[in-house]
């Protein structure tokens, strides 16, 4: 009974969506493209342009740490406070490394090492390119952080300075709302882009846009290894 | 046709969250619905033959992008996906160290 | 001869038949860690309709967070809830 109540509000739920859909698409009085949306502004450049009015050649960029840069910075504030309660549920004074019951050899050990920092320096370099090709801050602190699982896999006895990576978090964090104050004294309001934005497509261009993106990198970096280094460590009984 | 499986993710990712009684089948379930609803959100901005909304050197002088902003929105939710799936994992490990099992039926008896 | 556009049209046909399948299994199943797996090949399909849909911001960030980190979590999880107080 409990299940064919559930079955009946899912197909509730899918026929409602059905039908808000006209014509296959859900806002079909704009018409296929993008004109008339509130989109089009946001890609009003061209390559090589010298000094637009947005630096970024990627548009996702220039929505996310540029027209939007305010959103961006209210999210990073609910991924800090949800690696803040992972640490408060899972960590203690007094911890040791769960037991995976897996004992790596010492190829294992040395070879990891060398792969940690190929899978590190993609992160950085997915991190810097975030304003020319696909990828940013989200995607690139994440590598960063997967490398350090992967040392935290290859190794049994590993465990990363999370004090360190704290530090890291928050002067990353103080820089971004420093810079955005920065945009309130050098330009109109905050967050606003005070610097000039180069050609569209040179790697420094695109004003305060790369700093940010570098800045968010290293935050979700170092919190999503902080959520790593607590899920992988148990309190001592 | 992708928006369709979205739908359907949308409604099996609901049907789970209403039927399961495992806390780790309920958060599956959620990342169920979240793809879902991400696959969902892209295909609004999308129509056949728009070009990826990135300018290189070789685009066109009036180039047919899709929509960029539902790609910037997904971008931020699954990062907060991330999130929001670590801290409903950390309540779990919580409530199986408190009551030995992760099945919400059993948890009152002891 | 198929076309690009012809080929897109099938390869979405393909992928949106195999991620019901799967979100079906995942939630089904079960085997706690055969949902997660399920639910890791999801995340890797939508990657596929997430390129197919001319998203590849998104696609690079649903295939490090999606399909690695949040898999991984899940494993993790089940392996310390497998040791302490069994019943």
């Amino acid at each position: 009974m409990k299940n064919f109540l559930a079955l009946l509000a899912a197909l509730g739920l899918g026929v409602l969506i059905i039908l808000s859909l006209q014509n296959n698409t859900l806002f079909n009085e704009y018409g296929e493209d993008v004109t008339g949306r509130d989109s089009e502004e946001y890609g009003d450049r061209e390559y090589g342009e010298e000094n637009p009015a947005s630096g970024p050649a990627n548009i996702v960029t220039s929505i996310v740490a540029d027209f939007r840069s305010f959103d961006t910075l209210g999210e990073i504030t609910v991924l800090f406070v949800s690696s803040l309660g992972v640490a408060l549920l899972l960590g203690g004074t007094k911890q040791k490394r769960l037991d995976l019951g897996f004992h790596p050899n010492f190829m294992l050990r040395i070879g990891s090492k060398a792969l940690f920092g190929i899978i590190l320096m993609t992160g950085v370099y997915v991190t810097i390119h975030g304003h020319l090709t696909p990828g940013g801050g989200f995607p690139g602190g994440a590598m960063i952080a997967s490398s350090m699982l992967l040392l935290y896999l290859a190794d049994d006895t590993f465990r990363a300075k999370i004090k360190g990576f704290k530090i890291l978090e928050s002067v990353a964090g103080s820089l971004y709302v420093l810079i955005g104050i920065a945009g309130l004294f050098f330009a109109d309001y905050f967050l606003e882009n005070f610097l000039n934005n180069g050609v569209v497509g040179d790697l420094l261009s695109a004003g305060i846009i790369p700093l940010i993106y570098v800045l968010i990198g290293l935050k979700v970096g170092s919190e999503i290894s902080g959520v790593i280094d607590n899920f992988l460590t148990e309190e001592v009984v | 046709m992708l928006q369709f499986a979205a739908i359907i993710l949308l409604m099996l990712g609901l049907y789970g969250l209403l039927t399961q009684r495992n806390v780790i089948k309920i958060i599956i379930s959620l990342n169920i619905l979240e793809i879902g609803l991400n696959l969902f959100i892209i295909s609004v901005g999308y129509f056949e033959g728009g070009l990826a909304p990135i300018f290189t050197s070789e685009t066109p002088a009036n180039p047919n992008f899709v929509d960029p902003l539902p790609q910037a929105l997904v971008l931020t939710a699954i990062v907060i996906g991330v999130g929001t799936t670590a801290l409903g994992l950390a309540l779990a490990r919580k409530i199986y160290q408190k009551y030995g099992t992760l099945n919400l039926d059993e948890m009152g008896e002891n | 001869m198929l076309d690009n556009i012809e080929v897109l049209q099938v390869l979405e046909i393909v992928i949106a038949v195999f991620m019901v399948v799967l979100a079906f299994l995942a939630i089904n199943s079960k085997s706690l860690i055969k949902a997660v797996m399920f639910l890791s090949a999801l995340s890797m399909l939508s990657v596929i309709g997430f390129v197919v849909m001319q998203a590849p911001d998104v696609a690079v960030t649903e295939a490090v967070i999606g399909s690695g980190l949040v898999t991984s979590l899940f494993v993790f999880t089940l392996l310390a809830t497998k040791k302490v107080g069994v019943k």
